[in-house]
C-alpha cells in the first residue's frame, strides 16, 4: 500500500496538515499574471518559491512558464528586498522586455514587511521603468488563504492598476473566468461570441498556456489580456465574476472603482451553472439566447437522459477548490450521483454555506474546508465507508490505487495526464466532456470487475 | 574547426552576451562564463556558488529544496514535517521521483505523505513553536516513526521559532529521534546550502547511532546517490552481483538505520561530489573510513569505478568477480552501442543541470560519439568545475559563512583506521587516489563553454549560436527549449524514464537519446502548405 499509514480511525487534528488540498498564494498570482499579454510574473522572495511555482505550473500545462525572482539571500531577509527588486526590474526590462512586470510577494517578503508600492515608486523615480511599460503588484502572503486567494489578489491588482472610466460606456461585458484552464477560457469566449456579446476576459491564459508548437520560442506567447483591454474594463456594461473566491473580489473592486455592474456567478461547470451563466450573460448584454446555444444545451441533456441509470446513487469523493467544487457537486447531484465527501484546504465560510445547500439531499454527505480538511481526512472517510469514484488532482492517484477506486482528474495540478488545457470542462460542451469522463470511469470499472457470465457488449 | 577557432568564436559569443547586460550584471556574469582552455596555465578560474542576479530567470531553487527535497526526500522512514505555510511542503510532495522499496508490506514508508504545520497569519505574528510541538505530537501519534525531521521555511528564521529546541523537547516527550533543519529558503545561494544543512544534521543526529549493519566482506557506503528513476536500485543490483555489500546509500532508497550505521562501512564512495563530499571527509575523520569519488553514469565510468573499489579492498577474488561482471555487462553495452552509435554519432549536446550531472552525463554522450558543446552547473562550487585542488583557494563569502561547518574529531571508541598509514602510502605510490575529484573543466574540450548558473537569456543565445541537437536541463526549461523545435532531455527527473546509472542505465540512456534525436515528431512542425514551393502555388492559381 502506498498510503499504508493512513488509519481508519479518525482523530481530530489541530496543528498538523497531512496531504493538503490546497497550496500557497503566490502560485495563484503567478498563474493569473500569465494571463496578461506580454507579462512577466515576478516572485519577490527566495528563489525557491519561483522555482517551485514554475515547476508545478510547467508540469500541469507542459508549456514554458516564464517568471523571475528577487533571489533573496540572508542579507535581503535582514535588510529588506528593495535592492533585489530594483536590480530585478533593471535586468528584466533590459533582457526580457515585457510590457508588464507583475510582482507578487511571498511569506518571506511579507514577514519582513517590504513595501512594494514604495519600491515601484522608487524604480520609477530612478528611471528604471521604460515608457509604456508597467509594474503592478499583489500582496500574496502564503500564510493567509490559499493559491486561490493569490489568484484573486493578482486579478484584483489588474483592476487596481489598469481599469479606467472614460465616462462613455462601451457595449462590452467583462468576464473574469476564475482559476480555470486555457481551454475553459477559450470556451467561455466562444460562448460569448455565439451569444453575440462583445467581451473582455481577464485574465486570459489561452494562447499563453496552450501555445502551438511552431519551432519558435516566444517569451510570452500571443495571448493574454492586453493593457488596453484591461483599461477598457472600466467602461464595460457589466462584469460577470465567475467564482466567489477567485473572481468576485476583482469584480467588486471594479464596481467600486468604475461603477461596472457586478454579477456574481459560479464557474459554469455542469448544467445548472452554465444555465445561470448563459441567462446572466443574456441579461447583462441585453441579447437573446441564440438557438445554437439552446441546441448545445439540448445535446447535454440528451446524453444525461440517455445514461441516467449509470449515475444513479453513485458515491463520489471530491477534493479541490471551492469555486470548482460547488458547481461540480451541484451537477453531480443534478444527474443523480451522491457527492458524499468533499474537502478543500481553501478556507472560508462560503464553501460551507454553498455545500450545505448543494448537498442537502445527499444522505450522510460530509464536507469540510480549512487546514485540516485535507486528503488524509478524505482518505479516512473513504476507508470508513467507500465510494465509487474519486474526483480531484493528480495526488488522488495514491488513494485511487490503494482503495481501488477510479480517479477522474479534475482541478490543479494535473501532472500525469494531458487534455485539461485543450478540452474544456465549462459550458454545455464541457459538461458533455465531464459526462463522458464519468461514464468511462464507471463503465470501465464495470467491465473490469464483471464476472465473465455478466460481461456485457453494449451499454 | 580547430580548437583555436572554437575558442575565438566562443569568445565572441561571450562578448555578445555581455554587451546585452546592464553594466553591473555584465561585470558579475563575465566571471561565471568561461571559454574552456584546459591546457592553460595557470589554470582557468570560474566563479561559482555566488548569488544569482535578481530578475535574471535562473534555474536555481532554494536551501529548503536542497535539504528537504533532495537529501531527506528519498529516505522512507524519517517522518518529514515542514514548518511553515503550506506551499513548500506541497511542492516538495513526491515531485522528485525518488523511488523506494520497503522491505515488507508493513515496513515504514512515509514518502507518500506531506506533513505541514500550515502556518497561518496568527502563527507568524505570535510565533509557531506551540503549533509545531502540537503537530509533532499529532504526527508521532498517527505514524509512530523512529525519527522525525523538522524543516524550516523562510519565515521561521525571521519570527525566531527555535526548531532545534522544540525538536529536543519533543524527542524527550515522544521517544522518537526528532531533529530540526534550519534550511530557510534564503540561506546560501542555491540548493547547495540546503544539502549542507541536511547532511550536517544527519551527521550530528543520526550517523554513528547504529551498532549493526548488513554482514559482508566488502562493506561500502555510497554517498550522493538519490535514486531518481531507480538509479540506486540498479547500483544495488550491480554491487550485489559483484559481492559488494552496500551498507548505506545517502540517500536513495535509504532508511534511518542505514544512515545510523554508515560509519560501519569499510569504504565510502561519493557519486555526487557537490551535495555531500564534506560528509565523506567527516566520516573519514571521525570513524577512519577512507573515501574516493566514483561515477556510475556511463558504462566505462561504471567499469572504472567498480575496478577502483575492487582495488581498494586488495582482494583477488573480488577483482576477479568484478572483472567477470564488467565483461558480462560490457558485452550488452557494446551490442547496444553498435546499433545506436551510428544513428547519433557527431550530434551535439549541451548540459546545464545540477551539481554533478552536467559532468557525469558527458560520459554517456562521449560513449555515443556525441560532442558536448557547453555545460555548466546549477548549484555547484568551484571545486566541481576546477577540481578539489582549488579548495584551499576558495574564498568563504558571507553567504557561505552562514552555513555551519562542523568540527569533527576522531571518535574515542568508534574510530578504526580501515587502512594503516603504510597501506595508504603504498597505494598512493601506485597512483591510487583518495579524496579525489578533478572536476568538469579539465575533461571538456578546448573552446567549449562552461557557464555557471546559466539563465534564460544566455540559454537562448547559445542555442541560437550553436544550434545543438539536444539540450539537457530540467522541468522549467523542458518546454521552453522544445518550443524551439529541439528536444530537451531532463536530467533531474529523466523525463520519467531511467534508471540511467550503471551499465543497464547507460543502455537506457543511449536508447532514450537516440529516440529523442531521431523521432519523427519534430518533422511535423511546419505545416505542409508552408513547405510548398511558391511556384507551384502560382501554377495552381493560374490553372484555376
Amino acid at each position: 500500500m502506498l498510503l499504508r499509514h493512513t488509519p481508519k480511525d479518525i482523530k481530530e487534528r489541530e496543528a498538523l496538515t497531512i496531504n493538503p488540498a490546497k497550496t500557497c498564494q503566490p502560485i495563484g498570482a503567478m498563474y493569473a499574471a500569465l494571463g496578461i499579454h506580454n507579462c512577466l510574473p515576478h516572485s519577490h522572495g527566495s528563489q525557491g518559491c519561483c522555482s517551485y511555482h514554475r515547476s508545478m505550473l510547467t508540469r500541469h500545462f507542459k508549456e514554458p512558464v516564464m517568471a523571475t525572482t528577487s533571489s533573496f539571500t540572508e542579507g535581503s531577509a535582514v535588510f529588506g528586498g528593495q535592492a533585489n527588486l530594483l536590480t530585478s526590474v533593471e535586468n528584466i526590462f533590459s533582457l526580457y522586455k515585457p510590457d508588464v512586470i507583475a510582482v507578487h510577494t511571498t511569506c518571506l517578503s511579507e514577514t519582513i514587511g517590504d513595501d512594494i508600492v514604495q519600491i515601484i515608486a522608487k524604480a520609477a523615480e530612478e528611471g528604471k521603468i521604460p515608457a509604456d511599460k508597467y509594474i503592478i503588484h499583489a500582496n500574496t502572503p502564503s500564510y493567509i488563504g490559499s493559491h486561490v486567494t493569490g489568484f484573486a489578489n493578482m486579478v484584483k491588482s489588474m483592476v487596481k492598476y489598469f481599469s479606467l472610466t472614460t465616462g462613455v460606456k462601451d457595449n462590452k461585458v467583462n468576464i473574469i473566468p476564475g482559476w480555470v484552464e486555457p481551454s475553459d477560457m477559450r470556451e467561455i469566449k466562444r460562448l460569448a461570441v455565439e451569444m453575440g456579446v462583445a467581451s473582455i476576459m481577464f485574465p486570459d491564459t489561452s494562447e499563453t498556456m496552450d501555445r502551438p508548437q511552431n519551432g519558435q520560442f516566444d517569451m510570452y506567447g500571443t495571448g493574454g489580456t492586453t493593457i488596453d483591454e484591461l483599461r477598457a474594463t472600466g467602461d464595460s456594461l457589466a462584469t460577470l465574476a465567475l467564482g466567489h473566491d477567485a473572481s468576485v473580489p476583482a469584480g467588486e473592486l471594479l464596481n467600486a472603482k468604475c461603477k461596472v455592474k457586478l454579477y456574481e456567478l459560479d464557474i459554469p461547470v455542469g448544467l445548472a451553472a452554465t444555465d445561470r451563466f448563459i441567462k446572466t450573460l443574456s441579461e447583462a448584454a441585453g441579447v437573446a439566447v441564440p438557438e445554437s446555444i439552446e441546441r448545445e444545451r439540448g445535446r447535454l441533456v440528451d446524453i444525461l437522459t440517455d445514461n441516467e441509470q449509470y449515475f444513479y446513487n453513485k458515491r463520489v469523493a471530491l477534493y479541490g477548490d471551492p469555486d470548482q467544487l460547488v458547481p461540480l457537486c451541484e451537477f453531480l447531484v443534478d444527474i443523480g450521483m451522491q457527492p458524499v465527501y468533499v474537502v478543500t484546504g481553501t478556507p472560508g465560510k462560503y464553501f460551507d454555506e454553498r455545500m450545505a445547500e448543494v448537498l442537502k439531499g445527499v444522505p450522510g454527505a460530509k464536507f469540510r474546508q480549512g487546514a485540516q480538511a485535507d486528503m488524509f481526512l478524505l482518505h479516512q472517510w473513504i476507508k470508513n465507508e467507500p465510494v465509487d469514484l474519486l474526483i480531484g488532482n493528480t495526488w488522488g492517484k495514491y488513494i485511487s490505487r490503494d482503495e481501488n477506486i477510479p480517479l477522474i482528474r479534475f482541478g490543479f495540478p494535473i501532472m500525469d495526464r494531458v487534455g485539461h488545457s485543450y478540452f474544456p470542462n465549462v459550458g454545455y460542451m464541457g459538461a458533455i466532456r465531464l459526462v463522458e469522463k464519468l461514464l468511462n470511469a464507471l463503465l470501465d470499472e464495470r467491465d473490469r470487475k464483471a464476472p465473465e457470465e455478466k460481461f456485457e457488449l453494449t451499454f | 574547426m580547430s580548437a583555436q577557432n572554437d575558442i575565438k568564436s566562443a569568445q565572441s559569443v561571450k562578448d555578445e552576451m555581455l554587451s546585452a547586460y546592464p553594466t553591473k550584471t555584465a561585470r558579475k556574469r563575465q566571471k561565471q562564463f568561461v571559454v574552456n582552455e584546459p591546457e592553460q596555465e595557470p589554470r582557468q578560474e570560474i566563479q561559482a556558488n555566488v548569488r544569482t542576479l535578481p530578475g535574471i530567470i535562473t534555474q536555481r531553487g532554494c536551501s529548503y529544496a536542497g535539504c528537504k527535497g533532495v537529501v531527506l526526500g528519498p529516505t522512507r522512514n524519517i517522518l518529514n514535517i515542514t514548518h511553515g505555510p503550506i506551499g513548500c511542503g506541497f511542492y516538495s510532495w513526491l515531485t522528485r521521483r525518488n523511488q523506494t522499496r520497503p522491505e515488507s508490506e508493513t515496513d515504514d514508508n512515509f514518502m507518500t505523505y506531506c506533513l505541514s504545520t500550515d502556518m497561518q497569519d496568527e502563527n507568524i505574528i505570535f510565533g509557531g513553536e506551540k503549533k509545531l510541538k502540537k503537530a509533532i505530537e499529532e504526527a508521532v501519534d498517527i505514524f509512530h516513526p523512529k525519527a522525525v525531521g523538522v524543516f524550516s521555511t523562510c519565515p521561521i528564521g525571521l519570527i525566531g521559532d527555535d526548531v532545534h529546541a522544540v525538536s529536543r523537547e519533543m524527542s524527550e516527550k515522544t521517544g522518537a529521534n526528532v531533529f530540526g533543519f534550519s534550511c530557510e529558503g534564503y540561506k546560501g545561494v542555491s540548493q547547495s546550502a540546503g544539502h549542507h544543512i541536511a547532511n550536517n544534521q544527519l551527521f550530528k543526529h543520526v550517523v554513528g547511532k547504529g551498532t549493526t549493519c548488513p554482514k559482508g566482506k566488502f562493506k561500502v557506503a555510497m554517498l550522493g546517490e538519490y535514486n531518481i528513476g531507480g538509479d540506486a536500485f540498479a547500483l544495488e543490483e550491480l554491487f550485489t552481483k559483484c559481492g559488494i555489500t552496500l551498507v548505506a546509500t545517502f540517500s536513495g532508497n535509504s532508511t534511518y538505520e542505514q544512515f545510523a550505521s554508515a560509519h560501519l562501512a569499510d569504504l565510502v564512495v561519493v557519486m555526487c561530489h557537490r551535495s555531500i563530499n564534506y560528509v565523506a571527509d567527516m566520516i573519514e575523520k571521525k570513524y577512519g573510513v577512507p573515501w574516493f569519488k566514483v561515477n556510475f553514469i556511463g558504462a566505462e565510468a561504471s567499469a572504472k569505478s567498480l575496478r577502483k573499489i575492487a582495488d581498494y579492498f586488495e582482494d583477488a577474488e573480488l577483482k576477479k568477480k568484478v572483472e567477470r561482471v564488467i565483461a558480462e555487462e560490457m558485452e550488452k553495452v557494446k551490442a547496444e552501442l553498435a546499433v545506436i552509435r551510428p544513428r547519433v554519432e557527431g550530434k551535439t549536446a549541451m548540459l546545464f543541470v545540477g551539481g554533478s550531472r552536467a559532468h557525469h552525463y558527458q560520459e554517456l554522450f562521449k560513449e555515443m560519439g556525441m560532442k558536448v558543446l557547453a555545460a555548466g552547473y546549477e548549484f555547484a562550487h568551484r571545486d566541481d568545475y576546477e577540481g578539489r585542488v582549488v579548495i584551499p583557494d576558495i574564498k568563504v563569502d558571507a553567504d557561505s559563512r552562514n552555513i555551519e561547518e562542523l568540527h569533527v574529531e576522531p571518535h574515542p571508541s568508534e574510530f578504526r583506521a580501515r587502512k594503516t598509514k603504510e597501506q595508504l602510502d603504498a597505494m598512493a605510490a601506485k597512483g591510487f587516489e583518495f579524496r579525489d575529484y578533478k572536476g568538469m573543466m579539465p575533461e571538456m574540450d578546448a573552446g567549449t563553454l562552461v557557464i555557471d548558473d546559466i539563465n534564460h537569456f544566455e540559454t537562448e543565445l547559445i542555442i541560437e549560436k550553436y544550434k545543438p541537437d539536444i539540450f539537457c536541463a530540467g522541468i522549467k526549461e523542458k518546454y521552453v527549449i522544445q518550443k524551439m523545435g529541439m528536444p530537451l532531455k531532463q536530467l533531474h527527473n529523466y523525463d520519467y524514464g531511467g534508471p540511467y546509472a550503471s551499465f543497464e542505465g547507460a543502455i537506457n540512456f543511449y536508447r532514450d537519446v537516440e529516440r529523442m534525436l531521431n523521432t519523427r515528431v519534430w518533422k511535423h512542425i511546419r505545416a505542409p502548405w508552408h513547405k510548398q514551393e511558391p511556384l507551384a502555388a502560382v501554377f495552381i492559381n493560374e490553372t484555376n
